[in-house]
């Protein structure tokens, strides 16, 4: 996970304080829970799958839940419970490589902006801006079409636009943290850049960052199951929610079990990773609606 | 059950549900009454739960806490039985409340009139034509100049103590029977200060009205209240007429509490109030300040004393009243003065003309106007500081005091002049092109130690910081050397793995002292360093820095707004306004007439922590953005101003012996 390999270069220490912190609080074991049983079912589902995934039978075509084929079959006639268990592995893939791509070239690009300030910093956030006032969509329909839908291609695709929006946070928190007084005492006792960058600013501003990260995790997953919704991402007949809910949507109507089940997956898995990144910022103190009462 | 008074607070427990689902109580059986007319001081350190009451008196509960037990009372009505509705129609209608940081409440986005005018629509009879009229005539209410004008100004270009005004006149439109104020003037400047309190004064009386005053500065509370509530870890420890609890207090905290206020008339530091106040949900088997305590007995940690009234009307909760006066009532070791030597003593450093300008100089806007630059924040400043003296800077914010200290380490250039270190040659003006040693030589403690301490370093992290870039220590080295550092300061070893979020104020202060004096300095530079820190803390604090000063024969230069503190700590002051020196001389000189005008207006705003001092306010709390382009930096508010020669000439530097000057062209006889 993104936020704990960050939070150990911070310190040792606060590492399991944080996670404990976190695991206390109800929204965090129940988020953590639901990402590790994900990931967890990514890493194993193909061992204990009931039924092979790209298995046709066309006796099976779209019959509904049974003792058997717990969730009904698909269009092709293929099982959906073992497709539902397999098919995040594929977005957990690429967004677990692509948000802490994200969070590091954005992170850097932002604390580099912050520090630089003037008025270079505002002629490059002009450029950010406009960026961003582009639809996400349309940016990465061309350069999938361009460069082809592998997961080589996607992810650097997803980390690169998905690291924008990073740079805004990096940036701001580096502000924040630059116009305080333990910068300008470190300063004043003749710390060189590189110290206070490293000792002063980095480990402030990584606790935000931590937090963006597991933030733009979600909207990741959201993304690339959209772009496998409209047929940029797997292709099949590798399992994928997105795909799969793309490929059931028609038949939605008298066949709903077809659906339902990426559904519930892509959905739990999200709200897991919303829940662990709310929970993470109130662990690590970000959160200010947590500090009453006193 | 009697009938209530005005405001009745009656046996009040408040607490929350801790994470391990413990209860645990914040306030403690507490009781209060006002009467109409009546002005109770509401005093504690912070978290000793002054705020919380007040809040609860409004019927309003921070996020997490409820009522345990007990009632509140607002002219008869059940604050804890009312509906969201009728609630808001007594908040901020009937009874009003005044926050501590109005300028922040005041939303940046409308004009003055208007935020008035909404406050007169929710709570008052008007129509809306009668509106315009009505600001005008509360803004006049609370003495804002031109009234008129005012209303179509944006908060952001009005002066802390001007907004100050209107969240007061914004209360007011309500016409309330009762006003809570909440440290309404922590932040201001003193004069500002002085000013605000003189209205709620004035208001308070002429309208009849209840108020419950929230501060932990008792020179305030003595200006406007009748009675004094000191709380003490949730409770009430002493309650009694302003007069006897300021003058002569019957319970050991609250004599510690009036003991740890630097005050003018005295010349000794104040006596620091060692220790901390319990944390809310503490075990304490008897009473909470036992272990703070000069004079507890094993009595006092068997079983809570009760809150019980004692012979000269006050209520106490304490077993030994009568023993108060065995505590000491100030400090025995005065504040260490410099060494009379014989002969020339050595100059430690040297400001010579020293001046500072913020404003950039805009190479386009020279070539297309004759615009000459805006005048200099700080100007013309000579002072030599002898070495092992402190020198105390004193001014109202914008007087340019911190802006000298930051040039001397370096962190604004000059913009002429120069700064140099005993018989050396002139500093550097920027601190990444000074050599090692001469950053070594001075170094800097800041006024907020949240805010200079980094919050994810630890505290062997933060005392490793100088020892490792100055003295290249490490391992066994480092770890000894910050145990000796962090025992200067009167803090164990234990603390070394702490972070600065679990220490409390006074623990993060003596952790930037030690973390200056790591450095083995020869100048150290105070910013305000005890503003931020709780009276108690505060004494604790200057006791600590002139102690070390004593050791090591530092150097300070200690930059304050409080009279006061500057006064317990200084050998020599320097009076500025408006980044110019109007005054500059030994401690019981500048203390003692003749004055310069400002620091005259200085003085007289102090407020004492007695009932019976009042403030001499002779001159208008306007903040003044600029300074003049030319004459006297005062000229403007100057009560003494005797006619164009001060708007034209820079006023000659008088000499009244033993290095006292004042700048000013009124002849010294008449000052």
């Amino acid at each position: 996970m993104a936020a704990t390999t960050a939070t150990s270069m911070v310190s040792g220490n606060r590492v399991v304080t944080v996670l404990k912190d976190l695991a206390s609080r109800p929204s965090g074991a129940i988020g953590l829970t639901l990402v590790i049983f994900h990931v967890a079912l990514a890493l194993v589902s193909p061992y204990i799958v009931p039924f092979d995934y790209k298995l046709q039978n066309s006796s099976l075509m779209l019959t509904g839940p049974d003792a058997v084929h717990w969730l009904g079959a698909d269009h092709l006639g293929r099982d959906v419970f073992s497709r539902t268990l397999m098919g995040g592995r594929e977005a957990l893939l690429v967004t677990g490589v692509a948000t802490p791509l994200a969070v590091i070239w954005g992170g850097f690009i932002g604390i580099l902006f912050g520090l630089v300030g003037g008025r270079l910093d505002e002629v490059l956030m002009r450029v950010v801006d406009a960026f961003l006032s582009l639809p996400w969509i349309l940016k990465m329909l061309v350069l999938i079409v361009t460069f082809g839908t592998g997961v080589e291609v996607l992810i650097p695709t997803l980390a690169f636009f998905y690291g924008i929006p990073v740079i805004r946070i990096a940036r701001a928190a580096t502000h924040d943290v630059i116009a305080r007084d333990f910068v300008w005492a470190a300063k004043a006792r003749g710390h060189s850049r590189i110290s206070i960058i490293w000792r002063e600013l980095l480990p402030n501003v990584l606790d935000t960052l931590m937090v963006e990260g597991a933030m733009r995790w979600s909207w990741m997953l959201l993304a690339f199951s959209s772009l496998s919704f409209l047929g940029f991402g797997v292709s099949p007949p590798t399992p994928d929610w997105g795909l799969m809910i793309s490929d059931a949507r028609g038949f939605m109507s008298f066949a709903p079990w077809g659906v339902i089940g990426p559904v519930i997956a892509l959905s739990s898995l999200i709200i897991g990773i919303n829940l662990t990144a709310d929970a993470l910022a109130k662990a690590l103190g970000i959160d200010r609606a947590q500090k009453a009462p006193m | 059950m009697t009938t209530p008074s005005f405001i009745d607070v009656r046996n009040l427990s408040i607490g929350y549900t801790s994470r391990a689902g413990e209860t645990v109580k914040v306030l403690r059986d507490v009781s209060l009454t006002i009467n109409r007319g009546e002005s109770v001081g509401l005093v504690g350190e912070s978290g000793s739960g002054k705020s919380t009451l007040a809040l609860a008196a409004l019927g309003y509960f921070k996020r997490g806490l409820r009522v345990l037990d007990g009632q509140i009372h607002f002219d008869g009505i059940d604050m804890l039985d009312l509906g969201r509705d009728d609630i808001q129609k007594i908040r901020g209608g009937r009874l009003a409340l005044i926050p501590q940081n109005s300028g922040q409440s005041l939303t940046p986005t409308l004009r003055i009139g208007q935020q008035v005018a909404e406050a007169l629509r929710l709570h008052s009879e008007l129509e809306a034509d009668e509106f315009d009229h009505r600001v005008v005539e509360l803004l006049t209410q609370v003495r804002l100049p031109d009234p008129a004008a005012l209303i179509s100004r944006y908060p952001h270009e009005l002066s802390g103590g001007q907004q100050q005004r209107v969240a007061i006149a914004m209360a007011l439109a309500g016409q309330p029977d009762a006003l809570l104020l909440d440290e309404p003037t922590t932040g201001l400047d003193v004069t500002t200060q002085a000013h605000i309190l003189e209205l709620l004064r004035d208001l308070a009386s002429d309208r009849n009205m209840a108020m419950l005053y929230v501060s932990h500065d008792l020179g305030a509370i003595a200006r406007v209240c009748d009675r004094v509530v000191v709380m003490y870890a949730g409770e009430i420890v002493l309650q009694g007429s302003a007069r006897q609890v300021l003058k002569s207090p019957r319970h050991p905290y609250a004599h510690g509490l009036l003991a740890s206020i630097p005050r003018l008339s005295q010349q000794s530091l104040p006596v620091a109030l060692d220790g901390r106040p319990p944390m809310p949900g503490e075990m304490i088997n008897g009473c909470a300040f036992a272990d703070r305590c000069g004079i507890a007995d094993s009595t006092c940690t068997a079983s809570p004393p009760p809150l019980v009234p004692i012979d000269t009307g006050e209520h106490v909760r304490c077993f030994h009243p009568g023993k108060i006066s065995q505590l000491p009532r100030a400090s025995k070791t005065a504040a260490r003065k410099k060494p009379s030597a014989s002969g020339k003593p050595d100059a430690a450093l040297v400001m010579d003309d020293l001046s500072i300008t913020y404003a950039k100089p805009d190479f386009l806007a020279s070539l297309l106007t004759s615009r000459k630059d805006p005048p200099a924040t700080v100007e013309g400043i000579n002072i030599t500081i002898v070495k092992g003296e402190t020198l105390g800077l004193v001014g109202e914010s914008g007087s340019g005091k911190s802006t000298i200290l930051k040039s001397i380490a370096g962190l604004i250039s000059p913009k002429t002049g120069s700064i140099a270190l005993e018989g050396q040659s002139p500093l550097t003006a920027k601190v990444e092109d000074r050599p090692a040693v001469n950053l070594r030589q001075i170094q800097l403690i800041f006024q907020n130690p949240d805010d200079s301490l980094n919050p994810r370093h630890t505290v062997a992290q933060i005392l490793a910081q100088p020892l490792r870039l100055y003295f290249r220590l490490s391992g066994d080295d480092l770890r000894q050397r910050s145990i000796e550092l962090l025992e200067k300061v009167r803090l164990g070893s234990h603390y070394l793995e702490r972070l600065p979020s679990q220490l409390s104020g006074g623990e993060k202060q003596r952790i930037a002292v030690a973390r200056a004096f790591a450095a083995e300095p020869e100048i150290v530079l105070c910013d305000e360093v005890t503003s931020a820190l709780d009276v108690s803390v505060q004494a604790a604090v200057l006791n600590l820095l002139n102690e070390l000063k004593t050791q090591q024969q530092t150097t300070y230069i200690f930059v304050s707004h409080d009279l006061a503190v500057v006064k317990a700590i200084s050998d020599r002051i320097a009076v500025l306004y408006q980044g110019r020196l109007c005054e500059i001389g030994p401690v019981d000189a500048v203390y003692k007439p003749p004055f310069h005008p400002y620091t005259d207006v200085l003085l007289g705003a102090v407020l004492e922590p007695d009932p019976e001092k009042a403030p001499k306010l002779s001159a208008d709390d306007v903040v003044e953005l600029s300074p003049p382009a030319q004459g006297c930096p005062f000229q403007r508010r100057c009560p003494k101003k005797i006619g164009t020669i001060c708007e034209t000439d820079t006023p000659p530097a008088q000499q009244m012996g033993g290095g006292h000057v004042i700048n000013c062209h009124i002849p010294a006889d008449d000052l």
